[in-house]
């Protein structure tokens, strides 16, 4: 197991925390918390086998929350000094001095075990920032050239995330966690003169180091030798028609699916409306919890963030609570939420389920999205089992476009490849396909979930939520699962050509 | 150490052949609230070096926060190290010839929480105006200060402080069934008027007390300022010059080229950008931290004048570095943090054109914006707080949320009215862009796809 990163520890962490604790105690406060925190990213662009641009970034800082009188409090500075670090508690303060005659809601916060002075770091082998940058453009270069001359063009991009935190708060819990994220994307282009068309690897981004990227987790060389003439198949397949059809979803896709139509319907603080104003609400709402039929009864969802090389992994969560997994809908009924300390107590859940998240020393922590995922079927079907069901449809793989509504009830969904099937079997690829539905109707017509052996933990680096603007990282683990009668857009007739 | 003085300090350690050198010094404070209530809030500061070294054709950037003067030089041994190390750039040029600015040297003025002195009470006094009234407050302000030094090894020595300010103001009823939303950009927070903005919001919730559902279909509809902002900013974003020669973006010309010169609209508008156009001022030279599809590290400091993208109805220009423009043969036309669209037949307000409307759909806004096809900029998104059908020049009651699928492009050729152009908050895109001035536009035909559930 990896070490945290010695010269993160060296930073004077404690004295910086008792110095705004300490700050914050004597100006009252009833509740303080101290997070350091550094983030460390790196990017990285090919365009045609050859460097279009990198950076090499981080973004150090601590922050202060406190409980004043119940408002909430934040702020964040960046000399991590003692002398700074009371200072910036007292602007805590002072902000929540400020608030509480708009604030109408005492803050309390779920009640959590102390744990003092814990460590976690995610499971990863190969750190990436200890591997020059040459040799990760000449890995890139080299697949890229691998494609070259059977497409016409290729970009290339590797993005690796070290996120470091220290935290501490005034009933005495200290933790302090590393983890390591990365997510290398290909995509191939093509024309024949009058189309052109592209398609991207499948290959998820990962909790893992930089061995995801040498053979570990993804077979990189077998995806993109099949890349060139899946894209050439592509490029010449006919335009769907629009209408109903049967889908195979392919776990490349369905993550996407999850994350926007269960993940984000089912945070505890959208559906009690404390984002309706950006994000949006659920049509989920709390007094559905235990009554409402999100889905067949083959659905069962869990949120978790404990899964191995997940995203959204942690030790502890940025309130100081320890990761957990939980129910969200069991037997397609809706069984729980996503929460944090304030919302858990508010709500009679009695303890938060560890789902609040800052994305940077600049900001508070918010409820964010545990790995939700949709579980296999013990013993259930493979892929091409569930394309066998199926007499008229479409198999889709790869996420593309995405967009559904501030309740989360209609999406539409577009993706890399889709797959004709027909009696069974596939029949080729079709183009211009998207497709659009209501949550509970898509998730109501699920008559199929494959087993463990088609089981892949998708995600993203990018989901966004929350004002000031945060973005989290999240993974969503799913089988291949076949929908019936699921509308079909032709999405070249939709832009009414 | 000032800003300024991390500037030259890092110019002048040696190593690299050239150098630029960036220090952004960003300070925030915001106020968010939910159902008449504070929910969160804070402030923060931020100080990010940016060293970009270049060792002959080859560039490594390094970007640190919070650096201090004892670690300034690893900073700056790291970005010449991976300059050392790097391929040659492709977009290398010489640098951008010197400018030393005369106020360079004045010192970084931070905001905070103190801008919403004034503010804060009166959201105060909304928020009791609205519970006495029956209706739910909840958005989000927040104000910004960036101010960006730039420094060159060639002696560029350029800076610019940039305020930004948003409100986002939205009502609700009680049982969240209805919803109205406005907002307004703003420098400081003196201009906001909140209980003027809270009076309309309350017109707009009554306009909505009178539920018709309509089916989806091609609807005459009129989009105001906010949502045209929302679909022009991701043409914007989709101008690049580089991806439309390569053949990838609406602005591809089949069979190679792009499509610079061709009509897109019968309508003669004009869209441009303009730093120094009067409301929506932005930094007048560009900054970039790392080389892209649409931006060049070497290209840092060049001025940015007034460019037209499109200019009476015609494709004028696309977004370009220099090493773009020599690709494509076209102009060096960067890109710009404001965007202006205007017809020069342009008249009249929203309510002149529901006024002039005989029946047809009034948006208050877009949201979750998405592309379905970059060959066409098919985009796909939802209307939001408050789809009105207007009859006879009224607004006779609130009509259900659709899902449109709807190309920017392809409406610029169908726009049968353009009113005076206004300044306007986008409403999906303003974390990212909040200066832009839109008129309200009417499209006999827009694509609502399916009906939304969604209040």
């Amino acid at each position: 197991m990896r070490q945290i990163d010695p010269d993160f520890l060296a930073l004077p962490l404690r004295r910086l925390a008792d110095a705004a604790l300490a700050r914050a105690r004597e100006l009252g406060a009833e509740y303080a918390a101290f997070r350091v925190e550094r983030v460390r990213a790196e990017t990285l662009r090919l365009f045609d086998a050859k460097l279009e641009g990198s950076i090499d970034a981080d973004d150090l800082g601590f922050a202060v929350r406190v409980v004043k009188n119940g408002t909430w409090g934040f702020a964040a500075g960046i000399a991590l000094t003692p002398e700074a670090a009371a200072a910036v508690a007292e602007q805590a303060v002072q902000v929540a001095e400020v608030s509480a005659p708009i604030n109408r809601e005492p803050v309390e916060l779920a009640p959590e075990p102390v744990y003092s002075d814990v460590t976690w770091v995610s499971a990863y082998a190969v750190d990436p920032f200890d591997v020059p940058l040459r040799d990760k453009v000449a890995l890139l270069g080299e697949w890229s050239g691998g494609l070259l001359g059977q497409v016409d063009h290729v970009s290339a991009s590797l993005m690796q995330v070290k996120e470091q935190k220290f935290y501490a708060d005034s009933v005495g819990t200290v933790t302090t966690q590393q983890r390591v994220r990365v997510h290398p994307q290909l995509t191939a282009m093509k024309s024949d003169g009058e189309r052109f068309d592209d398609m991207r690897t499948l290959a998820p981004p990962a909790g893992r180091g930089y061995e995801y990227l040498t053979g570990t987790g993804w077979d990189f060389p077998a995806e993109l030798t099949a890349l060139p003439a899946l894209l050439a198949e592509k490029l010449a397949a006919p335009s769907v028609q629009s209408g109903r059809y049967d889908l195979v979803v392919d776990p490349s896709n369905l993550w996407l699916t999850i994350h926007e139509s269960i993940g984000h319907a089912t945070e505890l603080d959208r559906a009690l409306g404390y984002e309706a104003a950006y994000a949006g609400t659920s049509f989920a709402t709390f007094d559905q919890l235990g009554e409402l039929t999100y889905g067949s009864k083959i659905m069962n969802v869990t949120g978790d963030r404990t899964a191995e090389h997940g995203l959204a992994t942690v030790g502890w969560d940025d309130e100081g609570v320890r990761a957990q997994s939980f129910d969200i809908v069991t037997d397609g009924t809706l069984t729980g939420y996503q929460l944090d300390r304030r919302m858990a107590l508010l709500t009679g859940f009695g303890r938060s389920n560890g789902c609040a998240f800052a994305d940077s020393p600049g900001h508070p922590p918010i409820q964010r999205m545990a790995n939700v995922s949709l579980r296999p079927a013990e013993a259930g079907p493979s892929t091409d089992e569930l394309i066998a069901g199926v007499e008229n449809g479409i198999y889709v793989l790869g996420d593309k476009s995405w967009s559904i509504d501030m309740q989360r009830y209609n999406f539409q969904f577009t993706g890399q490849r889709f797959f004709k099937i027909v009696n069974g079997a596939l029949a080729g690829q079709l183009r211009d396909v998207a497709y659009q539905a209501t949550t509970t109707d898509f998730w109501r017509s699920m008559d199929a979930v494959g087993g463990p052996q088609t089981y892949v933990l998708g995600g993203a680096f990018n989901c966004g939520k929350g004002q000031p603007g945060q973005v989290a990282p999240v993974s969503h683990g799913c089988p291949s699962a076949r929908f019936r009668n699921v509308r079909i857009l032709n999405t070249v007739q939709e832009g009414g050509k | 150490m000032t800003p300024q003085e991390t500037v030259e300090r890092a110019l002048a350690l040696p190593g690299a052949d050239d150098r630029v050198v960036i220090v952004d010094e960003g300070s925030s404070a915001n106020l968010r609230f939910a159902g008449n209530t504070l929910t969160t809030n804070g402030v923060a500061r931020s100080s990010q070096l940016t060293v970009i070294s270049i060792a002959g054709a080859g560039v490594g950037v390094v970007s640190r926060a919070a650096v201090r003067p004892d670690q300034l030089a690893d900073v700056v041994a790291a970005a010449d190290a991976a300059a050392r190390d790097a391929q040659p750039s492709e977009d290398a040029r010489p640098l951008v010839d010197g400018f030393a600015q005369a106020d360079w040297s004045a010192p970084a003025e931070p905001t905070s929480i103190e801008v919403f002195a004034a503010f804060a009470p009166a959201l105060g006094e909304a928020f009791a105006t609205a519970e006495s009234s029956g209706r739910r407050l909840y958005g989000f302000a927040e104000h910004l200060v960036n101010s960006v030094f730039v420094g060159t090894s060639g002696g560029l020595r350029r800076r610019y402080d940039q305020p930004t300010g948003r409100l986002e103001l939205n009502a609700k009823s009680p049982d969240m069934s209805r919803s109205a939303w406005a907002g307004v950009a703003t420098k400081d927070f003196t201009d906001v008027d909140v209980a003027a903005l809270d009076d309309t919001l309350a017109k707009r919730l009554d306009w909505a007390k009178r539920r018709i559902d309509l089916p989806a279909g091609r609807y005459e509809t009129i989009l105001p300022p906010t949502a045209v902002s929302d679909l022009m900013i991701y043409l914007y974003w989709s101008a690049g010059a580089r991806d439309a020669a390569d053949g990838r973006t609406v602005f591809a010309k089949p069979g190679g080229g792009t499509r610079v010169g061709e009509q897109l609209s019968g309508t003669p508008i004009r869209l441009f950008s303009d730093p120094r156009h009067p409301g929506v001022e932005c930094v007048d030279f560009a900054v970039a931290h790392a080389s892209g599809r649409e931006q060049s590290v070497f290209d840092n400091g060049l001025p940015l004048d007034q460019t037209n993208w499109i200019s009476g109805g015609t494709l004028a220009n696309l977004i370009q570095t220099r090493h773009s423009a020599e690709l494509t043969g076209l102009a060096t036309t960067p890109q710009i943090d404001n965007l202006i669209m205007e017809s020069p037949t342009g008249a009249g307000t929203l309510e002149d054109m529901i006024a002039a409307t005989e029946r047809g759909l009034l948006l208050t806004c877009l949201w979750y914006i998405r592309e379905v096809d970059p060959q066409s900029l098919l985009l796909t998104g939802l209307t939001r707080d408050g789809v009105y059908l207007v009859e006879n020049g009224e607004v006779v009651g609130e009509v259900n949320n659709f899902r449109f699928n709807e190309s920017p492009v392809d409406l610029l050729g169908r726009l049968t009215q353009v009113g005076a152009s206004e300044q306007t908050l986008p409403r999906e895109w303003n974390d990212y862009f909040t200066r832009a001035v839109m008129p309200p536009v009417r499209v006999p035909d827009f694509n609502m796809s399916t009906v939304s559930q969604a209040n």
